[in-house]
């Protein structure tokens, strides 16, 4: 499962950063993305994966094994509200830009063709 | 619970200026009084620190490594002392008025919400929560910038937020690595259990990844592009706050990291910094010489700077991590001064171009030997402060043999000398050109709008007088970051234990 999910995550981090080296405005937005979903996925990763185990610490305390390792899972959730915050703001943003501009091709909306 | 309150006032003051009626001198006075209390609490909290060590703050009474800590040392409390300052030069500056769209959008509690994050990034105790307050800050920070909507101002923007959303990602990145090996985020915890479970290769691409998400924050060479494309768009108040306090964050957040997890100075990582950060130097100030429009001068001499500042770093004595922290304090209130002087130029003539101001030595002779204060102190001309953290710097460089980087850093000094006195001589000396694009009516420059100036330019004196001292304190401060187990101690308690999990 591990395997699988670096591989995920390497091929969203690779994809991201690809589309982000794209001229276009929302080609850089969904490659914004694609990376961030990348490291939620490679935090879950790294910290190990539990299969069917609560993320709780029982009265008797469980030994290590017994419970999924909740502050991972946190940190994702964190992480996605927040990504989800800045991509929304980035779509809003690029949105005005191509209003204003006529264009999406970063080449095009350069302050050099002011 | 003093701790909590360098993030808790902005909060407050954020939240109290949405809710109060829209009206403009409420607003204004309103956030000035908060950012006033920032300092105050800053001040206090620096006394404590200065006194009595160390201070720690578990948030919601969790015991160290579970919760998140707040935790100040002399670092921390310095530069939480000089967000306050900042915050209210800024805040005071817009008393002389704001273009009343932003105002209307919230342009003072944006404000709050900038100084809450970067008060938050510069007191946690906790990696994540780093991560989170810089997420604050950044979301702050775009909205400031891409309140107006020229064409101009919205790339510039879109740049900003593109390059800092990466390297969030980087940095997200690394602090997801970091902790499926070390199985913690508290910074004590890290620097406790980080030497005995890290692995070389893990370690190696750790410190490579929060050396590229801080240098991009920071705008270390060759990651400093987004810096100039976007700093000289939006109107000085705001190009003063984000010179002078986000890439100080990124620049704090290397420190502390690095000293904390990365205490190996012959790690490639250090190589690596020393030349980005020589390079930057450089590059930077050669770019400042480029230049014809002051904020981009400014812009670029902002990139170069960064370089004195993380070279102490690099070189790993208390000497030169010293000298940096003096260095980081000294750019902080020179470089946000000048961009609000860039901003009295912007009020009068509407633009800052060098190659059409000029003449003002003649009309306005009290404005050009205020602004002369930090454009020299920032080209390092005794006896200002410039001038003493510089030899904070290239001392240490000195004394470690480190002849090679002393020579740049002292070409790279005269090089900012050059910008610095072209600066001055283009916007004040040289007989003002006939111009067509200057307003009619140039307001002349008065009491409320070079207020905010004075008051920097008066701490800037005051930074060079008191010099001994505040090294003293910057010494200090160099002299807790380097002693890791007196950190770990403060924050998880004597002995360093932690309950079996």
């Amino acid at each position: 499962m591990e395997l699988l999910l670096a591989i995920l995550a390497g091929v969203l981090y690779a994809t991201g950063l690809y589309l982000m080296l794209r001229r276009r405005l929302a080609q850089l937005i969904i490659g914004l993305g694609l990376l961030s979903n990348g490291s939620n996925i490679l935090i879950l990763a790294a910290a190990g994966v539990t299969r069917a185990k609560p993320p709780i610490i029982a009265d008797p305390p469980l030994r290590a094994d017994q419970f999924a390792d909740p502050v991972p899972q946190s940190l994702i959730l964190t992480a996605i509200v927040i990504g989800f915050g800045v991509l929304a703001f980035a779509l809003v943003l690029a949105h005005r830009v191509h209003r204003s501009a006529g264009s999406d091709d970063i080449d095009m909306i350069g302050p050099d063709r002011l | 619970m003093l701790l909590a309150l360098p993030i808790l006032l902005p909060l407050g003051t954020a939240i109290v200026l949405h809710m109060l009626p829209q009206r403009r001198r409420l607003l204004r006075v309103m956030a000035f009084v908060g950012a006033l209390l920032i300092v105050g609490v800053a001040a206090v909290i620096l006394g404590r620190v200065r006194s009595e060590g160390i201070q720690v703050l578990r948030i919601g009474s969790w015991p160290a490594p579970y919760g998140i800590t707040l935790v100040a040392d002399l670092f921390s409390a310095l530069m939480v002392v000089m967000v306050g300052i900042i915050g209210v030069a800024v805040t005071a500056s817009s008393f002389s008025g704001v273009d009343p769209r932003r105002e209307a959008f919230g342009y003072h509690a944006l404000i709050h919400v900038l100084l809450m994050g970067v008060s938050g990034a510069f007191l946690t105790g906790d990696i994540f929560n780093l991560y989170v307050w810089f997420e604050v800050m950044l979301i702050g920070s775009f909205v400031l910038m891409s309140l107006h909507r020229t064409r101009a101002q919205l790339h510039a923007a879109f740049t900003y937020v593109a390059l800092n959303l990466l390297a969030s990602a980087f940095l997200l990145t690394a602090i997801g690595l970091l902790y499926g090996q070390a199985g913690t985020l508290n910074f004590a915890d890290l620097a406790r259990v980080w030497p005995e479970r890290r692995t070389p290769g893990l370690d190696a691409a750790l410190s490579m990844l929060f050396l590229t998400a801080f240098g991009i924050k920071a705008g270390l060479f060759p990651l400093f592009f987004w810096l100039p494309a976007s700093y000289h768009t939006p109107p000085a108040a705001i190009g003063a706050l984000l010179a002078g306090l986000l890439t100080k964050v990124g620049v704090y957040a290397m420190i502390r990291v690095f000293t904390l997890l990365f205490p190996d100075p012959t790690a490639s990582v250090y190589t690596a910094l020393l030349v980005m950060s020589g390079v930057t130097m450089v590059v930077g100030l050669i770019g400042a010489i480029g230049q014809h429009d002051l904020r981009r001068v400014l812009s670029f001499n902002l990139v170069g700077h960064i370089g004195f500042t993380t070279v102490g770093l690099a070189l790993w004595t208390p000497a030169s991590l010293g000298g940096s922290i003096l260095y980081v304090l000294h750019h902080m209130l020179v470089i946000s001064t000048l961009f609000l002087v860039s901003g009295l130029f912007l009020r009068q003539r509407r633009t800052t171009d060098l190659r059409v101001l000029g003449g003002l030595y003649r009309t306005q002779p009290f404005v050009a030997c205020l602004a002369m204060v930090p454009l020299f102190s920032l080209a390092g001309i005794p006896p200002l402060s410039g001038f003493l953290a510089k030899l904070a710097v290239v001392g240490p460089m000195i004394g470690q043999r480190q002849y090679a980087l002393a020579a740049i850093a002292l070409t790279v000094s005269l090089l900012t000398v050059l910008s610095m006195t072209r600066v001055w001589e283009e916007a004040f000396w040289k007989p003002a050109p006939d111009h067509a694009s200057w307003p009619a009516h140039q307001p002349r420059l008065g009491g409320a709008i070079l207020a905010p100036v004075v008051l920097l330019v008066s701490l800037t004196i005051a930074f060079s007088v008191a010099a001994g001292p505040v090294y003293g304190l910057a010494a200090r401060a160099a002299q807790q970051l380097l002693d890791r187990d007196g950190y770990v101690r403060a924050v998880l308690g004597e002995g360093g234990q932690r309950a079996a999990r």
